[in-house]
């Protein structure tokens, strides 16, 4: 097949830094520091195995002895010292939150990309067909709105622990997790993807594939999605901070992921139970680490909402 | 032997304009509908260009639409060389399918912006099958070429590009799958007038070089006398006149077309006399009974208010208006 | 000569981007007497939309007038505080937008919008505006006026609004009347109804009237003297009927085979090559020398100004330049 892809061209990252993104990425300091600490933050969860300075859920590398020892300080009687402490397990706290954090990321980003491939799938169809298909998946999507998604995945929660026999449970758990914070979200891609399918299927391009015949599933593929997506992308972003805290929120409720592979919602759920004992950073550092994650992916979102928004350019 | 390429008989789409069910219960309003286009017929012989003008609401871009299969009639017949267009039924639709094509009105809307002009003009041939391999890329440089741009341009974008080069760039879209008609659909409208006096010449030579049928959709009328052969003239989805271009400038036979000729702002500064336009266009979900143009009409009788006037041979075409078959009633009365 | 109402010298407008700044309008001058109906014509992007946006301060940043003024009736307008040309707006220059749906309130009725236009700026009670109202109403040809008067925007038909705008534009007696487009969104049939009504109404009320639009037809039609934009310059400017039986301009008379009209029957239409250069890409010289069959090497190399032809005519053409023509004698 013919490829019109230009032989010779500029460098793509020349090309690339020169776009108008990208131009009011550099321009925006507030974005800059969001996507460093990102970055930060998903780098040291993907290469945790290599960076933590311990292995917490290997039994056999702890010491009880170091329980409780304080950020920066040497424990008692070991006289080891933990850049932000260890736990009642004396499981060190950074390496944790690098563990934890994976999984968090782990669960959102797949989260995230089942929620958008649900939503992106039926809100194409649904904005193309029109009729009772359109009507039968919005009036779906609007019961589904009248509840919080945080309930919602607590109920598919537990409807699928019901279904999975108790050997699997503990396996099947942060698949389980993703599917229910997926279902939760996928409302939203849907109904953008749906006004915008709307709004593409009736310009002219779409009309001349229709006239020599295209057929209706290529028109979708190949001529609305790739127009569709800017706005997607950024519900995506913000998707993925919102499942990040979804995630926690499940986590902290004891519904997550099992204790043996905590995430930083399940970390910061052992933590509160020793705030009152006065051990802090077992419950302080974790939260902080969800909250600069969190914030920091809403804000790049934030910021991709409007680089993408031609009217605030 | 008929050259007859293109023929609609009482073309007929309706829309259904109606408020939600709820709103309708509610309310107690009934369903309303928009006759967009109202029993329209007409031929486009081999060969030639056949413009279809009228102002909004006229149905012009309806009746384009249901021809090229965008939209499906409520009524009537459209037959392409001599064979019935049927859009349900895929497999036989395909042949006839690559045989007609159309141009828009937009060219910033018409081309996919994700899409390298070589992929927007090989589409068409893919689609198709009408070649593969090196022989499509081949083919677009040469189709780049003949509409005036170069084969290089394969490789950009569509807002690399100027309005009047998108527009060529959809020519040659149109011209890929080798069409013998194509339907034009206010082709220049969106274009400055010294670009669209370049998109009339290519089209004319085009038309020349390929032998191509052109059905012309305008509001403009210097742009239809420019262009086009045959001429019908639509108001409020009806076909009020048909006439050879020439005949339908020096001698309107429909008041409403006369209208028009005398709405058009005379460039020449001739200072002839004109008589002042008046009123506009109705609403056409509500169209005025008898003769839809009787409130505009300046030689209104009593029938054109009750009677919907049939369309009666002309020198060259035909006409919808009481005036001209006036000998018929008056001798009944008689 | 007595001072014109209008008066645009070297009027410069640009825009800040980040890839430079982009001069829109590149020293635009002329005069608007009183009384009188002056077309701004060009394709789009010529400047002639930025042009009436500048003279009544309505430029959306990050344009801004980089140099020469506008004097109305001799005084500068162009550098009023926005409080005072606010004033100037409305009282002393009218508008009418293409669009007349955006340019009426829609939760207002008409009586509500043009008295409280009237009152801002005339004072006025409100039976008196309201009487006012309806006279205007009345002139620019609404049927039923005193009882239309209290109806909302979206009763009225395109044409109909447009006469409303119109209305409105005049309803505080201004001296100056800016039409950007004002048929561009009308049936032909309508067109030329709103281009009488504008023209008429105007007059009447001794407003001068500045008529934008890329229709040469609408021109020819109402204006006295027509400007011919190009690239942000102004390429020709004189009465209406020189400029568009003998254009001299080579761009104007391109521009005028280009039409296509209902009396001529040519086979093939005279076509300029190639387009209008995009802002940043605007030639050196005459900005229309690429397009140009009698370039010579003047033209690449040297901006033509307006030089007067007689007859209140004014060509930015070297073709035209006495030295040239000095130099060849």
């Amino acid at each position: 097949m013919t490829d019109f892809t230009p032989e010779t061209r500029p460098n793509i990252f020349l090309r690339a830094w020169d776009s108008d993104i990208a131009y009011s990425f550099r321009r925006s300091p507030l974005a800059i520091v969001a996507a460093v600490v990102s970055l930060i933050i998903i780098f040291a969860a993907i290469f945790a195995p290599w960076l933590a300075p311990h292995d917490p859920f290997n039994p056999a590398s702890l010491n009880l002895m170091d329980g409780f020892t304080p950020p920066m300080e040497p424990n008692a009687f070991t006289g080891n010292v933990y850049w932000l402490g260890t736990d009642d397990q004396g499981r060190d706290i950074f390496s944790t939150i690098l563990y934890g954090a994976r999984i968090s990321l782990f669960v959102g980003f797949m989260a995230v990309l089942f929620a958008m491939a649900l939503g992106i799938t039926l809100g194409l169809i649904a904005g193309y067909r029109g009729g009772w298909v359109d009507s039968v998946l919005m009036r779906v999507a609007d019961v589904q709105l009248t509840f919080p998604s945080i309930l919602l995945a607590l109920l598919i929660f537990g409807v699928a622990r019901g279904f999975i026999p108790p050997a699997y449970r503990e396996a099947m758990a942060i698949w389980v997790l993703i599917v229910a914070i997926g279902l939760a979200e996928w409302v939203q891609y849907a109904r953008v993807v749906r006004g915008a399918t709307m709004v593409e299927k009736n310009k002219e391009y779409v009309q001349a594939a229709r006239v020599i015949g295209a057929h209706p599933t290529k028109i979708l593929v190949r001529h609305i999605l790739p127009n569709v997506m800017g706005p997607v992308l950024v519900i995506a972003t913000i998707g993925l901070a919102l499942a990040i805290i979804a995630e926690a929120t499940l986590s902290f409720l004891g519904v997550g992921v099992p204790p043996t592979q905590p995430s930083l919602g399940t970390l910061i759920r052992i933590g509160q139970g020793f705030l009152f004992s006065g051990e802090w950073w077992i419950l302080l550092f974790p939260a902080l680490t969800l909250l600069a994650l969190a914030l920091s992916v809403n804000l790049l979102g934030d910021w991709l909402r409007d680089a993408l928004n031609p009217r605030l350019r | 032997m008929s050259d007859t390429l293109l023929s609609v008989q009482g073309l007929t789409r309706h829309f259904d304009v109606s408020k939600p069910w709820l709103n309708r219960v509610i309310e107690r309003d009934d369903r309303q509908y928009l006759t967009a286009s109202d029993d329209v017929s007409f031929d486009i012989r081999k060969g030639e260009t056949f413009a279809l003008v009228g102002e909004s609401g006229s149905g012009k871009s309806t009746i384009a639409k249901m021809i090229v299969g965008l939209l499906e009639p409520s009524a009537g017949e459209i037959r392409f060389d001599g064979k019935a267009m049927d859009f349900a039924s895929g497999a036989a639709m395909r042949t006839l399918r690559r045989r007609f094509q159309m141009i828009f009105q937009d060219p910033f809307a018409s081309l996919n912006p994700r899409w390298r002009v070589g992929d927007i003009i090989a589409e068409p041939i893919r689609t198709f099958g009408l070649m593969r391999g090196e022989e499509i890329g081949r083919e677009v440089g040469r189709l780049l070429e003949v509409v005036g741009l170069s084969a290089a341009d394969a490789a950009k974008f569509p807002h690399e590009f100027s309005g009047g080069q998108r527009q060529r760039i959809a020519i040659a879209r149109a011209l890929s799958s080798r069409p013998e008609f194509i339907v034009c659909d206010e082709p220049t409208s969106a274009l400055d007038v010294s670009v669209q006096a370049q998109i009339l010449n290519l089209m004319r030579d085009l038309q020349d070089e390929f032998g191509l049928t052109y059905l012309l959709i305008s509001h403009d009328l210097s742009v239809v006398r420019h262009m086009s052969n045959r001429i019908g003239v639509l108001y409020l989805g009806r076909l009020v006149e048909v006439a050879d271009a020439k005949r339908l400038f020096t001698d309107p036979q429909h008041p409403y077309t006369r209208m028009l000729l005398d709405a058009v702002p005379d460039l020449a500064l001739s200072g002839r006399r004109r008589t002042p336009v008046t009123g506009e266009v109705p609403n056409p979900i509500n169209p005025p009974p008898g003769c839809a143009f009787h409130p505009r009409c300046p030689h209104v009788m009593p029938e054109c208010r009750q009677i919907q006037p049939h369309s009666i041979p002309t020198a060259t075409g035909t006409a919808a208006c009481h005036l001209l078959g006036q000998g018929a009633p008056r001798a009944q009365q008689g | 000569m007595p001072t014109p109402l209008l008066s645009v010298r070297d009027l410069v407008v640009e825009f800040p981007t980040r890839r430079g700044t982009l001069r829109a309008l590149d020293h635009v001058s002329f005069d608007i007497a009183e009384g009188e109906v002056l077309g701004m014509v060009g394709e789009s992007g010529a400047g002639k939309s930025l042009t009436g946006a500048a003279i009544i301060g309505l430029l959306e940043a990050p344009g801004r007038i980089a140099g020469g003024e506008v004097r109305l009736k001799g005084e500068r307008i162009d550098n009023l505080s926005p409080e005072k040309m606010r004033r100037v707006r409305g009282r002393r220059i009218g508008m009418v937008f293409q669009d007349p749906l955006t340019s009426l309130n829609p939760l207002y009725t008409v009586a509500e919008q043009l008295i409280e236009t009237i009152r801002t700026h005339l004072d006025l009670s409100e039976k008196d505006a309201r009487k006012r109202a309806v006279g205007l109403l009345d002139r620019v040809g609404i049927p039923a006026a005193a009882r239309r008067i209290d109806d909302y925007p979206h009763h009225f038909s395109g044409g109909m609004r447009q006469r409303v705008v119109i209305a409105l534009a005049l309803a505080a007696e201004p001296e100056l009347v800016i039409a950007d487009e004002p048929t561009t969104a009308l049936d032909v049939s309508v067109q030329a109804q709103i281009i009488d009504v504008l023209k008429e109404a105007c007059i009447e009320r001794g407003a001068s009237v500045m008529l934008i639009t890329h229709d040469m037809g609408v021109i020819a039609e109402t204006a006295d003297r027509v400007a011919v934009l190009y690239a942000g310059r102004v390429a020709e400017i004189g009465p209406v009927r020189d400029v568009i039986q003998a254009a001299e301009h080579p761009y104007t008379s391109g521009l005028m085979g280009a039409i296509p009209t209902l009396t001529q029957t040519a086979d093939r239409l005279t076509q300029i090559p190639g387009s209008m250069p995009r802002l940043n890409a605007i030639p050196q010289g005459c900005a229309f020398n690429p397009r140009c069959k009698h370039v010579f090497d003047r033209c690449r190399r040297d901006r033509p100004e307006l030089i007067a032809r007689g007859g209140g005519r004014h060509v930015a053409c070297w073709l035209f330049d006495r030295e040239m023509e000095k130099a060849d004698v």
